[in-house]
């Protein structure tokens, strides 16, 4: 499943990241990467938005984004 | 005693306080912000520093490099640090990290370790860290990544001492000892390449191992060099086959992928080993805040009362200290009239100068209270929230998240807006957001808007037609951002990946540096600016002189009993001066431009004179309909002589126009400064105009059917 089909509260661990270099280290200097465990925290309207925490941090992301980084559920 | 020069490649992620840093171990000032990309250009700081070992002198002049998450060339700041550091001369890398966020950071830990460079780790804002219950051994990190890593603190001034110390150490040794351990399969590949240069005693600038790990990168700098050198036959087949080992180990090609994968796994490996956290407290804080603040339905609703309640203050709470600037300037003009009298000095002070000037600086409070709560909401961390909330609204219009800030701001006076689209990371978003903010109509404009709608459709719609002018104007405005991003800002989106911080009370400091630089700038830059316009303007609309004219209606007016009759004879005399000045030549020569939109020479000179300022318009209007020069919006005669004299056609297409053309001259000059050249301005022009002529024609045309 996607990031993006998590709900609010949901944890779960990714999988993989399909996205070209520039963007997947955008996401791995943000603590984004394979076998990270995430926690969805919230989102804006119809999910354009989506907020989750990683290691400690907080993290922003578009939809389009999320919709690249695969996950399962732990 | 000997001297010795060091110098110093500052590096670090965005918002790790490497200038609050300088700002501690130098008495410069240098620009402190939390904005991210404040520090786009390079600084050097001389410092001394006198250790008392062999007490020898040193003189450090410090790099501050911009922020940037890694070295990959990803935005504009990382491309200068990136450049800096493969090409110039430097001898130490100090590297700043974020202690709150160690893992993170060491990501571009790892990625400096790789240029084979001296360098000191600086754990900075360790006293956040140990308030968030973040304990870190930097000992056992020094030993991990083979570099002095020294805890400070930029606020308390802790460590300090201790970082020009280590500074001191490493330039004595003869090389680095920095290293970043890769998984073993790598490792293997490094080993044999070393060997290899080793048998051969290679000689290189840098240690064998960093050229290994280099030529593994596919780093193309190393590529170019080697590929000179009588070596690179031999070394060919070995790189080769060392690459085809690393990919059968990786099960992937992309070497990019993995070395990326291999620092990630580097860096939480050291984050594990050293980091202990106790607590969680201060993110707990944040999640609640967040609960509320970002919530699907009231987020919004909270942001747009917070924004509410900061217009307000801004223009409320502004429009006092406004008044007496005002009242000030007025009194300063007065004084210069009757202590140089009637001279040419006297006007040009007076009208050009103080008048000009006077405007300008009268938006000061404004801004002032204006910057003061955007550096609040930006400093506090809740600007990030703003994106977060708003985003998906304004991407479908090719605009970011906090594009925002700048358009509502934009509704109150242009010049901030401007200064606020700062806040935009992203070159297009930032450009696209400055190219629109015009359309969102400032509040100098109303006058204008209010003597038409007044003169033309009666006070009890102007209310209406204000609401709808306001409206059309940020929807033209939304328009225009989707034309711009699909044909002219067309480089991919950038990518909306960000981080939230964490809510933090800012520092009385931080914040008053903020808003007093952004003053400064203000006053400074559009000060001057506009008093070059004023000079120009009262310049264009006082000459030529025309003595025989002026004598000629003193000599009416010396004959004329009443006093109404005076002023009407002396309004005459305004407006037929007006009419020979440079300015009403301008319009004369300019008005077949205007022809088609319906607008009379005296619109299009009223229209010209806007540009100084729109609060020029009304007063123009007033000359030139004849009727002295003390005329306000809501003034009836000007209000009737509008109506019997313009049609309402050309009325309409007359707002239009005034809707859409660029704002003013300080608006003008601050563009230019924002935007980066007057390249920009001149398409800003060019495009505003002809948009606006372009409406403007199609509004009267439209009108006249009806009418």
């Amino acid at each position: 499943m996607k990031l993006s089909d998590l709900e609010i509260g949901e944890k779960a661990s990714i999988v993989s990241i399909d996205a070209d270099s520039e963007l997947r280290n955008r996401l791995h200097s943000f603590g984004i990467a394979t076998g990270e465990e995430l926690e969805v925290k919230g989102h804006s309207l119809a999910k354009r938005t989506i907020e989750i925490d990683i290691d400690r941090t907080l993290i922003a992301l578009r939809k389009e984004e999320a919709d690249r980084i695969a996950v399962e559920k732990v | 005693m000997k001297k010795e020069n060091i110098r110093v490649a500052l590096v670090g992620q965005p918002n790790v306080g490497k200038s609050s840093l300088i700002n501690a171990i130098s008495d410069a000032k240098l620009h402190v912000g939390n904005f991210a990309g404040v520090t786009v250009e390079k600084m050097e700081v001389e410092t001394k520093y006198c250790d008392e070992t062999g007490c020898c002198e040193y003189d450090i002049s410090i790099v501050d490099l911009p922020g940037a998450y890694s070295l990959n060339d990803y935005t504009l700041e990382e491309r200068v640090t990136r450049d800096f550091l493969y090409d110039e001369e430097y001898d130490i890398v100090l590297n700043v990290i974020d202690s709150t966020h160690l893992q993170r950071n060491l990501l571009l830990t790892a990625e400096l370790l790789e240029l084979g460079k001296k360098m000191v780790v600086v754990l900075n804002m360790i006293d956040e860290a140990k308030e968030e219950g973040i304990e870190i051994d930097s000992d056992q990190l020094s030993v991990i990544l083979g570099v002095p890593v020294v805890k400070t603190s930029a606020r308390t001034g802790e460590g300090l001492e201790e970082m020009m110390k280590a500074i001191a150490m490493v330039h004595k040794k003869p090389s680095t000892e920095s290293k970043i351990v890769f998984s073993d399969f790598i490792e293997e590949e490094i080993e044999r390449l070393v060997s290899f240069f080793g048998e051969r005693h290679y000689r290189s600038d840098i240690p064998y191992r960093h050229l290994a790990i280099r030529l593994l990168k596919e780093d193309k700098r190393i590529y170019k060099k080697m590929h000179e050198e009588p070596i690179w036959i031999e070394l060919l087949p070995v790189l080769r086959e060392a690459l085809d080992h690393i990919y059968l180990h990786a099960g992937k090609k992309d070497i990019e992928e993995i070395f990326a994968d291999e620092h990630f796994a580097f860096a939480k490996g050291a984050k594990m080993e050293v980091i202990s956290a106790s607590s969680m407290r201060a993110r707990n804080l944040t999640q609640k805040i967040d609960n509320l603040l970002i919530d699907k339905y009231l987020g919004i609703p909270i942001f747009l009362f917070l924004m509410w309640g900061l217009f307000q203050l801004t223009f409320t709470l502004g429009s006092i200290p406004m008044e007496w600037i005002g009242a000030g300037f007025d009194t300063l003009a007065e004084w210069t009239r009757s202590t140089f009298g009637d001279g040419v000095l006297s006007s040009v002070i007076a009208d050009g100068i103080l008048g000009g000037v006077g405007a300008v600086v009268s938006f000061l409070p404004n801004i002032i209270i204006l910057f003061f709560g955007i550096a609040l909401l930006e400093t506090t961390g809740y600007m990030s929230r703003v994106s977060f909330l708003l985003d998906g609204f304004f991407h479908k219009f090719g605009l970011h998240g906090k594009s925002f800030i700048p358009l509502v701001t934009g509704f109150g006076c242009t010049v901030p807006a401007y200064m606020a689209a700062r806040t935009l990371k992203s070159r297009s978003d930032r450009l696209i957001t400055l190219y629109i903010l015009g359309f969102m109509s400032c509040s100098a404009r109303i006058p204008i808007y209010v003597l038409f709608t007044g003169a033309f459709f009666g006070s009890e719609h102007a209310g209406n037609i204000l609401f709808l002018i306001y409206i059309s104007g940020a929807l033209l405005g939304l328009f225009a951002a989707k034309i711009l991003r699909v044909f002219v800002f067309r480089d991919a989106d950038d990518p909306f990946v960000m981080e939230m911080p964490k809510y933090r009370l800012p520092s009385l400091k931080l914040i008053y540096h903020i808003v007093y630089g952004q003053a400064k700038d203000y006053l400074s830059k559009a000060g001057t600016f506009i008093l070059a316009a004023s000079v120009l303007i009262w310049f264009a609309s006082n000459y030529p002189k025309h003595p025989e004219i002026v004598n000629s209606y003193e000599k009416k007016m010396e004959k004329a009993v009443d006093d109404s009759d005076k002023r009407e004879l002396s309004a005459q005399m305004q407006k037929i001066l007006m009419q020979e000045s440079y300015l009403g030549e301008i319009g004369k020569w300019s008005q077949p431009f205007f022809a088609p939109l319906g607008f009379d020479w005296k619109m299009s000179v009223a229209l010209e004179a806007g540009l100084a300022a729109k609060e020029v318009v009304v007063s123009t209007l007033g000359v030139l309909y004849s009727l002295g020069d003390e005329q306000g919006e809501e003034s009836q005669s000007l209000q009737k002589s509008l109506r019997e004299s313009i049609p309402l056609p050309a009325a309409m297409a007359f707002i239009v126009f005034v809707m859409i053309y660029v704002p003013c001259f300080a608006a003008m000059s601050v563009f230019t400064r924002e935007a980066g050249g007057f390249g920009y301005l001149a398409y800003l022009f060019v495009g505003t105009t002809l948009t606006a002529w372009l409406l403007s024609f199609v509004t009267y045309n439209i009108v006249k059917i009806f009418v």
